[in-house]
């Protein structure tokens, strides 16, 4: 019962702490997160630094403090030339630190399972699957669920788990959507996965954190949250667009450029994602008698044996 | 002939690299025609270049890393500049191809050519003095890796000038780097730079690992060395074990990048996570690497400058050495978001957080010592001050970011850049430039001007907060690192806030330098006559200022943790021995800087192709080291009359300021 | 540590000197060799990482000759044993012997070389190159590393025969001999490794 109403006293301490921060600067957007995820991770950060002060508040004191009382012009100061050692401070040097850094650590095993980016996100709603392709310079979403995609621009319904599967079909990029939460790494050959939340309708932005070279830059997108029934219509509207996401189109649009105009294809060439893959998968052995099902099982489960499962065979 | 190198490989067109190339091009050819005017080129081969004295070796670091400082220093206040203007219509004054080779040369420039010669540089200076021996175990290598070091240097100067430097950033970004990516020669003359300075340092490593183990001084037990000396021990043992990793992750894309091979590439089997992996298995280690001899300069000065022994010495080598074994089970904090499963994450979160624990006992450590002490604040205890406050905030955000649901926000943000300046900068910049301060005298018999230095401390401080700080807070705003241009308005106020602290930072810079310019002017007013400036504890101390070539007439023994400190409360100290002897000493060798001038010429070869002089230069390399084994002219003796000579000087000279002393004392 | 020499008469005192120069650089060595050890380290992780990634080529079962190899392994074995008989005989001072010992182990690892490199060349003319996948990029890594750290060796052990013909066995030599020594086992233990891991476990499926 007391863990729990420490643990509560330390809640309230970030949460006061964070409005108080927020109100000042509302473009700390990071801190400022729409989905549950982000909002986790930021009381995390809080409660780690609250814990944290707690060594380094003394420091700074201290600092000072012996600094101007020791100093050599200060003849009333005691000076004790070979006072060396003290069981009773080196103890509590030693113990204040770890007890921190216990504290921490118990915080880090829970909340590591609790946020891990390829946990779903537990909802009524049904989740959105959406397949992220980086490429050089863009970004390619693809939405299995409605065989829709787009490109440079993210559309998602509020309050519905939004589940991600990153590959690239260039170099290494980081996927992250700042006001959501988590970033996670798109490499070719491989897929990573994320599962993220939005909380409320807005516009948010996103980036790839991932130096990938000439276009780098610009490879920023927009994310448009909206309620799920505009969503819904933004679906239906989308669906009746003339571009298609045929092979030929995906080899044009995968060569590299930047600022590819934002472009909704009513219809996406099947598997395209697994064929994005499957280009760089040399180090899977002799991929010609490879079963994709095999290697990528279609349900993603929250079973973290499966997880170890995705360490060799998705991650690797 | 001359492999794929053309004449339009020199950026002619690009009044911004060529400003700097004519530059400092004009500025060599003035310092080599001055050196030929005052026909000065044998006095530096004979005495500089070839020596193989470790106070020379060291002194010849510094001014190597010092040069690179100044280089990596322009690279940094041009992305301040760059990010400060690139914001939406506003595309900056530099290409983002331009920027992209900026950032890379900047990282590895200061890791590897500045802070890596630093360090080296002070362990040459003070290691040998501090263990009561006379040279390092191997002179000839050290001279050796000096001139490897200064090979790096010189290819990564060349690229300036001759094609282009790496896009990749100083860490090397998997599978960017390679060819598919990468045709040009960036990343050939970024890898060939890191190689042989790599190789260098490896060499340095058991260098200096057998000489603390080898040759301390009869009685110096390990737990009565003085704590640089055991940091420094601490960072051979990181030298030794993390070296080798890098030197083999570079030749793996080297085998990618001219043979076709598929280590890192993204087909046929490549694996781009291996190299994150290998890279920081080397680079974590490395941080400690240049951070803890650092720590081991604060914990000289704040115990010289309290005038009090070092509280917790015990505790102090304790966490020096878990902080050494601990550097080796955290690289993958580096990538807690490539998607690996919560239990790997977890466990490297936690070792990364265990770090934090030793650090805090020392921060805690070091101020005791000051507690019941006698403080003078002279420079090199500012950057004390300046490091125990500042650092602790770059430790709470590195314990933040251990924690990897945070770091998931966090990570390749400008968040992760303030964090790591946060450390590096306070944590090891800042204990070199104390060690500069502390130990100058005992290199050139002189002390360095106090009102600079501190006007130094004020500017690097101050611009550092300045500079910094609105790095934490663009983190927390979502900012990538690495954009040459941004679109969101919003983070401009802070960039340009950022770019103010850079230059307040140059301003430090620029202290830095006029203080050696008036100290070295001025020398004959801050005379350090009796080689203890200081008051000091250790057996450096000892000897004059500067040292004699052999360093100790007469090998000290050792019964006390701060020796000398304990012989002058004693009343032994400065007590002339009944009887000299001869002394043997390694004699200058030209091997070194032969290599150096070979390894320059296979690097630059290797970048352009140029395959001829390639295996030339390999073959004359390994001719030479043949040559060393071959050479029977390795030493010299000084007689002992010449050693009571020397000697007797020196004690004429402290009589005479203890004399001064005293009559001070008595008129006062 | 140093010993204390301030008792000694100077010849005596340059004695123990140069003993003390010739141990440090025994330890010197033997922590180089803790170094080369992490060379080989990564290699093999490397190795265990990149081994089965074939990306369509060949496979391990494809491309072994466990014979030959088994030939070109005993060649490196036997080439430690004759090192150190040679060692034996410096300790009794037989110059003869010890370039006896060192032709014959010479010659045995200038065999193991040559039998590596024609093993290498015909699995490149087969179109079994380091560039053809991810596992022949770390195999030809990790065995080139070792036959060129051999090669070193043998490169080494030519000149140490130059000069115990020119110098014979002074402290120098003498201390050069039993540091090639340690290198040349040190290159055996790690081809052990090397077969097992790389050829044996490679053509049993299992690595």
């Amino acid at each position: 019962m007391r863990k729990r109403s420490l643990y509560n006293l330390f809640k309230f301490g970030g949460l006061l702490s964070m409005v108080v921060f927020l109100s000042s600067c509302s473009n700390l957007i990071v801190l400022d997160s729409k989905g549950p995820i982000g909002q986790e991770e930021t009381f995390l950060i809080y409660m780690a630094f609250a814990l944290m002060l707690i060594v380094v508040i003394p420091v700074f004191v201290m600092a000072f403090w012996f600094a101007i009382k020791y100093r050599a012009s200060n003849k009333k100061a005691d000076y004790q030339p070979n006072w060396a050692h003290s069981t009773k401070i080196e103890w509590v040097i030693w113990m204040v630190p770890i007890a921190i850094i216990v504290a921490l650590s118990y915080l880090t095993w829970t909340r590591t399972y609790q946020l891990d980016p390829y946990k779903p996100i537990q909802s009524e709603v049904k989740p959105l699957h959406v397949e992220v392709v980086s490429m050089d310079w863009n970004w390619l979403f693809i939405y299995p669920d409605y065989n829709l995609a787009t490109v440079n621009e993210l559309v998602v319904p509020t309050k519905t788990p939004l589940s991600f599967k990153l590959t690239s079909a260039s170099v290494m990029t980081s996927f992250f959507i700042p006001q959501l939460g988590s970033q996670m790494y798109a490499m070719a050959g491989m897929r990573t996965r994320l599962n993220l939340l939005a909380d409320e309708p807005g516009t948010y932005e996103g980036h790839n954190l991932e130096f990938s070279g000439k276009g780098y830059n610009t490879m920023h997108f927009d994310v448009l949250a909206k309620n799920p029934e505009e969503f819904q219509e933004w679906v239906k509207q989308a669906q009746q667009s003339p571009d298609s996401l045929t092979m030929p189109n995906y080899m044009k649009l995968s060569e590299p450029s930047t600022n590819y105009p934002v472009t909704v294809y009513s219809f996406v060439v099947p598997g395209l994602f697994d064929h994005i893959m499957s280009k760089y998968m040399g180090w899977m052995g002799s991929h010609e008698n490879m079963k994709m099902d095999m290697h990528m099982p279609k349900d993603h489960s929250s079973d973290h044996k499966m997880h170890m499962n995705h360490k060799t065979m998705e991650d690797k | 002939m001359f492999g794929k190198l053309q004449l339009s490989d020199i950026p002619y067109n690009d009044p911004i690299i060529m400003g700097a190339v004519v530059s400092s091009t004009v500025l060599a050819l003035v310092i080599i025609a001055l050196i030929t005017y005052y026909k000065k080129w044998g006095y530096l081969w004979t005495e500089w270049f070839t020596s193989v004295d470790h106070k020379k070796i060291g002194v010849m670091y510094i001014i190597f890393a010092l040069v690179m400082l100044l280089r990596g220093f322009a690279d940094g206040i041009m992305m301040r500049a760059q990010q400060a203007m690139a914001a939406g219509a506003d595309h900056g004054y530099l290409t983002p191809h331009h920027y992209d080779q900026i950032f890379g040369s900047h990282g590895t420039i200061m890791i590897i050519f500045v802070a890596m010669p630093f360090i080296v540089g002070l362990m040459n200076l003070v290691v040998p003095l501090q263990i009561g021996a006379r040279d390092v175990a191997f002179p000839v290598m050290n001279s050796i890796s000096l001139w490897l070091t200064v090979a790096g240097g010189m290819i990564m100067m060349i690229s300036l000038g001759v094609g282009e430097f790496s896009n990749t950033g100083w860490t090397g970004i998997a599978p960017l780097f390679e060819k598919t990516y990468n045709p040009g020669v960036g990343v050939d003359y970024w890898m060939w730079a890191f190689q042989l300075a790599g190789i260098g340092s490896t060499l340095t490593g058991i260098n200096f690992f057998v000489t603390i183990v080898k040759m301390r001084a009869p009685g110096m037990k390990f737990m009565k060395m003085p704590l640089f000396t055991w940091t420094a021990l601490t960072t051979n043992v990181l030298m030794i074990l993390s070296f080798p990793v890098i030197t083999v992750a570079l030749f793996l894309l080297t085998f990618d990048r001219y043979l076709g091979m598929h280590f890192f590439t993204n087909a046929l089997g490549g694996n781009m996570m291996m190299w994150n992996n290998l890279f920081w298995m080397w680079g974590h280690p490395e941080v400690y690497i240049v951070i803890l001899p650092a720590f081991g300069v604060f914990s000289e000065v704040v115990a010289t400058f309290s005038k009090k022994k070092l509280f917790g010495y015990t505790s102090l080598v304790y966490a020096t050495a878990v902080i050494m074994f601990l550097s080796f089970t955290v690289w993958l904090h580096h990538f807690f978001t490539m998607g690996n499963t919560p239990d790997v994450n977890i466990f490297f979160g936690i070792t990364t957080m265990m770090i934090a624990i030793p650090t805090g006992v020392k921060v805690y450590d070091w101020l005791f010592t000051m507690y019941r002490g006698k403080i003078t604040f002279t420079t090199p205890m500012y950057w004390t001050m300046g490091f125990l406050t500042i650092f602790v905030i770059g430790g709470m955000t590195g314990v933040l970011m251990a924690i990897p649901p945070a770091d998931f926000v966090v990570h390749n943000s400008l968040f992760l850049i303030a964090h790591f300046h946060n450390m590096l900068i306070p944590g090891a910049l800042f204990g070199y430039l104390a060690g500069l301060n502390y130990w100058f005298p005992k290199s050139f018999g002189f002390k360095l001007n106090e009102t600079w230095g501190k006007l130094s401390f004020w500017g690097w401080t101050v611009g550092f907060i300045v500079a910094f700080a609105p790095l934490y807070v663009l983190g927390f705003m979502g900012m990538p690192r690495r954009l040459a241009h941004y679109d969101n308005m919003a983070w401009q106020p802070w960039l340009i806030v950022a770019a103010v602290g850079a230059l307040i930072i140059a301003f430090g810079i620029f202290a830095q330098l006029v203080q050696l310019f008036l100290s070295i002017k001025d020398r004959k007013k801050n005379m350090d006559v009796t080689g203890d400036p200081w008051d000091g504890r250790t057996l450096e101390w000892m000897t004059s200022s500067p040292p004699p070539d052999y360093n100790f007439a007469i090998i000290p023994k050792v019964d006390e943790l701060d020796e000398f400190w304990a012989m002058k409360e004693k009343g032994v100290a400065y007590k002339k021995p009944k009887k000299y002897f001869d002394i043997v000493m390694p004699k200058n060798q030209p091997h070194g800087v032969v290599i150096g001038v070979l390894a320059t010429a296979f690097a630059f070869a290797m970048v352009w192709y140029i395959w001829w002089l390639a295996i030339a230069s390999l073959v004359g390399m390994i001719v030479t080291v043949i040559m060393i084994g071959a050479n029977d002219d390795m030493e010299y003796i000084i007689p002992a009359d010449e050693v009571e000579r020397i000697e007797n000087e020196h004690f004429a000279k402290v009589a005479l300021a203890q004399a001064n002393v005293n009559k001070n004392e008595t008129e006062g | 540590m140093n010993t204390d020499i301030t008792n000694l008469d100077a010849a005596k005192a340059r004695e123990l000197e140069h003993a003390h120069h010739l141990e440090m650089k025994t330890f010197g060595f033997w922590i180089y060799l803790m170094s080369d050890l992490v060379i080989f380290s990564v290699l093999f992780a490397t190795f265990a990482v990149h081994g089965k990634n074939y990306a369509g080529g060949p496979t391990p079962q494809q491309l072994y000759d466990i014979p030959y190899l088994f030939v070109e392994t005993m060649f490196l074995l036997v080439s430690s044993v004759t090192y150190g008989l040679s060692m034996v005989a410096m300790q009794h001072n037989n110059k003869k012997m010890v370039l006896v010992g060192l032709v014959i182990t010479f010659l045995l690892g200038l065999g193991f070389v040559s039998m590596e490199i024609h093993e290498f060349y015909g699995m490149i003319m087969s179109n079994a190159g380091p560039d053809r996948s991810g596992y022949l990029s770390s195999f030809f890594t990790l065995v080139g590393t070792h036959g060129t750290h051999v090669s070193f060796g043998l490169l080494w052990m030519g000149i140490m025969m130059y000069q115990v013909v020119k110098r014979g066995f002074t402290a120098e030599v003498r201390s050069r001999l039993m540091r090639l020594s340690l290198f040349w086992h040190f290159l055996d233990i790690v081809w052990v490794g090397v077969f097992t891991v790389v050829y044996l476990l490679g053509w049993m499926g299992v690595s």
